[in-house]
Order: C-alpha cells, then structure tokens, then sequence
C-alpha cells in the first residue's frame, strides 16, 4: 500500500510514515480549495450570477485569498466560552473527517491503511465528528451554537442507520469490509459495479440492479444528511440558528470546521462510489493496460475515483440550490418513516438473494 | 399504504423537476454586470454630477434661486463699460464678472431644476456619477474660470470705479471745474476668457 510503497522510495520508516500521513492531508486541503470555489461558481452560476471573478481567471484564486483572510483573523474567544472544550472542539472535528481518509481506497496503490475492517472503521471513526460539534455547541456558550450543536448530533445519529443498513446491503453481498477487495470485487465493466448488481452472474444480479438503486438512493440521501448540507442543514440553518455550532469560532479555528465539512463531503462521496460505483476502478478499462505501461493503471485509478467523489460533491451542490431547507419533524419522519424501512426491506430481500 | 409510496414518487419525481431547472440555469448567461470593467448604459435623460460652461454664464443667479436645496452660491461684479467680459454661445453679451460659483454636491438633490431657468443653457447635467471623495467640503465645485487675484481685482476695480463715479456726480454738482486726470480706471488684469473647466477648490 501507500506506507511500503514510501518506504520502498525513502528507506526511512519514520519518514514514510509521515509522508503517507501527510500525502491525505495535501489532497484534502486541494481538493477543499477547488470545492469552495466550485461551490461558489456552481450557486452562482445556478443563479443566473457569475460569482467570484476578479482573483485570478474566473477567481479560481479566491479560496486562497479567503484563506490569508481567514489566517490574519484575531482568535475571539468569549469571556463565558469553555476554554479547553473550545479549543480542542476544531481540531476533534478535522481529526475525525482527516482520519476517515485513511481506509479510503484512492487507487489499488494509494490506501493509507488497507483495513480490513475499511468501512466499519470509516463510520466508528465519524463519530468523533458529532462529539467534536456538540463539543463546540456547548464550550461557545451562545444559545444559537447549542441549538444547532443539538440538532447536528440529533440529525447525524439518526441518519447513521439508513447508511449502516444499506452498506451491510453491500457487505451482505460482498462479504468483506474491506475497501480495497470490495473495490478490486468491481473491476472490469461499468456493468461489474455494485450498482448493476456487483460481479455476480445470472439471475441474482438482475433481480439485484433496482435494490441497488435502491439502496444507493437511500445512502447519498442519509450520508447527505451526515454531513449537514442542504436541504438536511438545519444544524447550520443561517436563517434561524447564524450559522450553527461554530458561530462562535473565528480565523483559523473557523477554517478548520470549514476544512472538514469539506473533507467530510468528500469522504461521504468517496464511500458511496466506493461501494457502488466501483471505487477507483474505471468504467472503459485501463489506457495502461492497452498500451502496456502498468504504472499509468493507478493513476487512472485516481483519477477516476477523484472524478466519481468530484462529480457527487457537485451533486450534493446541486441539490444544495434546488431544494429547501426542511423542517425538523420533516427531517425526523424522513429518516425514521422512509429511510429506515427502505433500507431495512432492501436488507432482507437481498439477504434473502444471497441465501438461496 | 398507497399514500405512502405515492409520497415517495412525488418527492423523487419533484426533486429531479427542480434539479432539471437548476441544471438549465447554469448554461442561461449571467445577468451580472461586471460593474467597474463594465458600465451600465445608462438612460438619456439620467441627472448625474452638474457642469457649468462659464464661457457662456451670464452670472444672472437664476439657477441659483431655482435651486430647492441652496447648493448653488453665485456671487457677481458689473463690469466696468471698458471691460470686454465676451459673448455667449448665442450672441448675448456679457455684463457681469462671476466671481464665484460654487455647487456643493454634498447638498445637490440632482434635481434638474437648476437646468431649466438658464437663459444661455450653460448648466447641464453630465454623465459622470463616480465622484465620491473623503471630505465633505471636497464635493464642492468652483466653476469660476478667474484666479483668485483676478476676482478681488474685479471688485476691487468696480469699487474704484464707483468711488469715482460719485466723486464725478460731486463734482458736476459744483461749479469747480472738475478734474480731467483720472477719468479712466485702470484695469490691471484684462479678463482672461481662453481657460475653460471647472476649477476644483481643494
């Protein structure tokens, strides 16, 4: 994986552990700066705006003019702020959505640690995520930031069912919580992916595709809610609640929540392509493979798996500026009255097509 | 039952409506105007900052007391029957030095009323509207086309002129023959007409 390969390069086992601590780290802050300015281009190109245009062509520098903002900011923290809390609530969130990154499968190379627990470990880790923002509602002492705390907890635990349930859909199928095999189980076609019913032949692959869909449908609807993007931010809602558990938190502390709401979209869109798009494995085979150059295949690899994470995070975009915020009660019967069955059906019937 | 799953169609089938229409919206050209690259055109009649041409001001105060706002302050000498103060653009010719024309455009309503009453039509409305400055008394706008030595010289000329006048009128009341000396005024400064522009007080 990504660590023997450093050390191969390095010799050096401490340095090839950090580098590949570090490799994750690079991408997630790229791929934030690109996301912050596609979120922007995206709303307000969706609104008949042009967004930023002035940094640089068609301000594609502007995340990094808002970041030197953001690093010359005064730190505020109220007098009333519980202070360890506070401080350590940032970096409790961004330490939670960096360290799901590590089971990521980026390619067949580029795992930071190839789990074989992948995705239990991926969903066990988020959970630092809520204690991290109920941890920022409480030390900011601001009655809008526990609100908002309260809700994003409330909202994240709930919609972690749905999303459980459907990747044990996959695993019941798989049989692996490994990232890595359950991306290899994909490869060749588009039509091997877990969403046309995954590498099986015959009768159960057909009478798997529209469980699948299903089932796919279900998880980018609750991981959306995960990770508290509209129409599911209520946590975040600017209208009612400023804007949620960090309304208190300025300058770089500010950036770090961003950076992992950010991260956090990234890695729910990474999963879902992980489990039923193929992972990193690419829909028309490899130009590597045809021409005989076998290291060009874990390139392709990554790109194909960056696009299918890009192209989600645009989706999540899109919705963010088709659909409305929902109301709590409309969020709750959501997750408990449609999510939850769904899912739960879709288990057993699959259950029941693996058995037999 | 049926509700439910009917529920579930009608969310999904509205949520891809809405996105279709987003997604047709990306591709429609922005409205934004890039504002400092690219300038709004603006409407024919727009009423933006004020310009006096003074070559053709006849110092007549009309636009002043038309004003609703007093931002107009014209204060005029007569000129002495040597002086060769120029003709208007349309033949009038010119009795008065102006020696001041100040508009505060801090005060100006950009009314247009001034515009109207102006016999020579030297008071028009042009289409600069980026004249934003630090202080206050910077938005006022000096028109008057004499340097500052010029105009107390004007008064100053009139004054001497009147002084004699009157000791004229004395002295034909008297049977003393008056004196011949000194009949005509001096004039020091000839009226300089060639510098055009608003003169900016600092």
């Amino acid at each position: 994986m990504m660590y023997d390969f450093f050390l191969d390069l390095f010799g050096n086992e401490i340095l090839a552990a950090i580098v590949t601590g570090v490799t994750p780290l690079l991408f997630i802050l790229l791929f934030v700066l690109f996301a912050v300015w596609l979120e922007r281009k995206v709303s307000a190109h969706m609104q008949d705006r042009l967004g930023p245009m002035r940094t640089g062509w068609h301000g594609w520098l502007q995340t990094i003019a808002d970041l030197l903002k953001l690093i010359q900011k005064e730190d505020i923290s109220a007098s009333a702020n519980d202070k360890p809390l506070f401080n350590l609530a940032p970096i409790l969130v961004f330490a939670g959505s960096y360290a799901a990154f590590a089971a990521i499968p980026f390619s067949s190379y580029f795992i930071g640690s190839n789990l074989d627990l992948g995705i239990f470990f991926i969903i066990g880790i988020s959970g630092l995520v809520v204690a991290g923002i109920l941890m920022a509602g409480w030390a900011s002492n601001n009655k809008y930031s526990l609100l908002g705390a309260m809700r994003a907890a409330a909202q994240i635990i709930s919609y972690e069912i749905p999303t459980i349930l459907v990747v044990l859909t996959v695993v019941m199928i798989t049989r692996t919580l490994n990232l890595h095999t359950l991306s290899e189980m994909q490869t060749g076609y588009i039509w091997n992916w877990m969403i046309f019913g995954g590498p099986g032949t015959g009768l159960e692959k057909f009478l798997l595709i529209p469980l699948m869909f299903i089932g796919f449908l279900v998880i980018y609807t609750s991981t959306l809610a995960e990770v508290n993007r509209t129409p599911f931010d209520i946590p975040e809602a600017e209208s009612e609640l400023v804007s949620g558990y960090h309304t208190e938190y300025s300058g770089m502390k500010f950036a770090m929540f961003f950076l992992a709401e950010y991260a956090n979209m990234y890695a729910v869109s990474a999963i879902v392509s992980a489990l039923f798009l193929g992972g990193y494995q690419s829909p028309i085979g490899y130009l590597g493979n045809l021409i005989g150059v076998s290291w060009l295949v874990p390139i392709e690899q990554f790109f194909w798996f960056t696009a299918k994470g890009a192209f989600f995070v645009f989706v999540q975009m899109w919705l963010r500026w088709t659909l409305p915020r929902l109301r709590v009660d409309q969020l709750m019967a959501l997750c408990w009255k449609y999510l939850i069955p769904i899912a739960f059906v879709n288990l057993i019937i699959v259950g029941l097509i693996t058995v037999l | 039952m049926r509700e439910y799953f009917s529920n579930i169609w009608t969310s999904l089938a509205t949520i891809a409506i809405g996105m279709k229409v987003t997604f047709k919206h990306m591709f429609v050209p922005a409205v934004t105007i890039q504002y400092p690259d690219v300038r709004p055109e603006l409407p024919e009649r727009e009423r933006n900052r004020l310009y006096v041409n003074m070559d053709d001001c006849i110092g007549c105060d009309q636009c002043s007391r038309a004003c609703p706002v007093s931002c107009i302050e014209i204060e005029t000498v007569k000129g002495l029957p040597t002086d060769d103060i120029g003709k208007t653009s349309n033949g009038k010719k010119k009795a008065l030095w102006v020696t001041k024309f100040n508009i505060d455009f801090a005060k100006c309503c950009y009314c247009q009323l001034c515009v109207f009453p102006c016999p020579t039509e030297c008071i028009y409305m042009t289409d600069v509207y980026e004249f934003s400055e630090f202080e206050r008394k910077s938005l006022v706008y000096d028109f008057v086309t004499l340097t500052p030595e010029e105009r107390e010289q004007k008064k100053l000329n009139y004054q001497k002129y009147e002084a004699e006048k009157a000791a004229e009128k004395a002295a034909v009341k008297k049977p003393v023959t008056p004196p011949v000396t000194e009949v005509k005024p001096k004039i020091e400064n000839p009226p300089s007409t060639e510098t055009q522009g608003e003169n900016k007080v600092s």
